[in-house]
């Protein structure tokens, strides 16, 4: 089949685009939680993973240590190790396309290979929504960190207000059950009890722990969690 | 400067972790315990941050404008709305509560 009429070239551009664009939300909460305009780069063209983004900035922003930032940034892209062995059983790239694969392999450009059965397929939308995400992430968060530091005072335009949207926004897609919305419950509880006692960016860390116990030693669907923030095929369902 | 240290670690953390899917043998990697807890651990994390983001000032819980920025979010999600416009969504609501007098 031609590139230009892949199904999941398509899906992968579109996917690209709803994705790049909310790299303005996190250009702008980065330059308001205080890192400058060359550290909220870096995040955007090294660490490339949105949540771990947010966490790391949401981290800083609320008082926390430089290294309570990394750990909740770490920990939240276990999750890239996963992405990563799939897509290496699916795709077995080889040599230098490997390195380059990894830094692209995240929740949308997994999905957005899983959503298809045929191999060609397959590897045209991992590349196209990885590249796409990579390019359109980083030209708009370079935007929204423009537009951050022309804002102003944060608190005023609400941005600490949008900063608790894009965490909601990051978790809704993963409470699709019970289940699933019970562990977010626990851990939000825990955060809250552990605040007044420890230093900023630790409650975090204490959910985190609770949530990997949880994960641990309790039984659920083993794809609980790691559904993508933009669904790649939102009318067809998740395969 | 200190911060730029930690903000490179990150980095790197992060492209060791990708990486490691690809490099390291299956074999080594591939139990679903590994998944599970990789899941769990992304919810935990998300919710705690959105926790965080809403209740905390430091090491005191307070209850603000940015509640307000919750509960629009959350409608906005329950509507549909594409992840930009519960960002606006969240950022107005908590600019209008503020502007209404709330803390």
């Amino acid at each position: 089949m031609e590139f230009s009429k892949s199904p999941a070239a398509r899906v992968g551009l579109s996917i690209a685009v709803a994705t790049g664009l909310y790299g303005v939300s996190f250009g702008a909460l980065s330059v308001a939680s205080g890192l400058d305009l060359l550290q909220t780069m870096a995040l955007s063209l090294l660490l490339f993973s949105g949540g771990s983004q947010f966490a790391f900035i949401g981290v800083v922003g609320g008082g926390g240590s430089g290294a309570a930032a990394m750990s909740a940034s770490g920990l939240l892209g276990i999750r890239n190790a996963v992405y990563g062995m799939q897509m290496n059983a699916m795709l077995r790239p080889r040599r230098w396309r490997r390195f380059a694969a990894a830094q692209v392999t995240i929740d949308e450009s997994t999905a957005t290979a899983t959503g298809q059965s045929d191999p060609l397929e397959q590897s045209r939308g991992f590349w196209v929504a990885g590249i796409g995400i990579y390019v359109l992430w980083n030209v708009f968060t370079l935007v929204g960190a423009l537009l951050g530091n022309a804002l102003g005072d944060p608190a005023q335009w609400g941005l600490d207000g949008a900063a608790v949207a894009a965490f909601l926004g990051l978790l809704w897609p993963r409470l699709k059950a019970r289940e699933p919305a019970a562990i977010a419950v626990v851990c939000a509880l825990v955060t809250l009890l552990a605040v007044p006692f420890v230093p900023p960016g630790v409650p975090i860390l204490v959910a985190a722990l609770v949530a990997g116990l949880l994960g641990w030693f309790s039984f659920g669907p083993s794809r609980e969690g790691l559904e993508p923030d933009v669904e790649p095929y939102p009318s067809e369902g998740r395969p | 400067m200190n911060l730029w240290i930690w903000i490179l670690v990150a980095c790197l953390l992060s492209y060791l972790t990708k990486l490691a899917g690809y490099l390291v043998p299956a074999r080594l990697m591939e139990n679903p315990r590994m998944t599970r807890v990789a899941g769990t651990l992304t919810i935990g994390l998300l919710a705690s941050l959105t926790a965080v983001n809403t209740f905390s000032s430091g090491q005191a819980l307070v209850v603000d404008a940015r509640l307000a920025a919750l509960l629009a979010a959350a409608v906005a999600l329950w509507l549909r709305a594409p992840f930009l416009v519960v960002v606006l969504a969240g950022a107005a609501a908590a600019a209008l509560a503020r502007f209404l007098g709330a803390a």
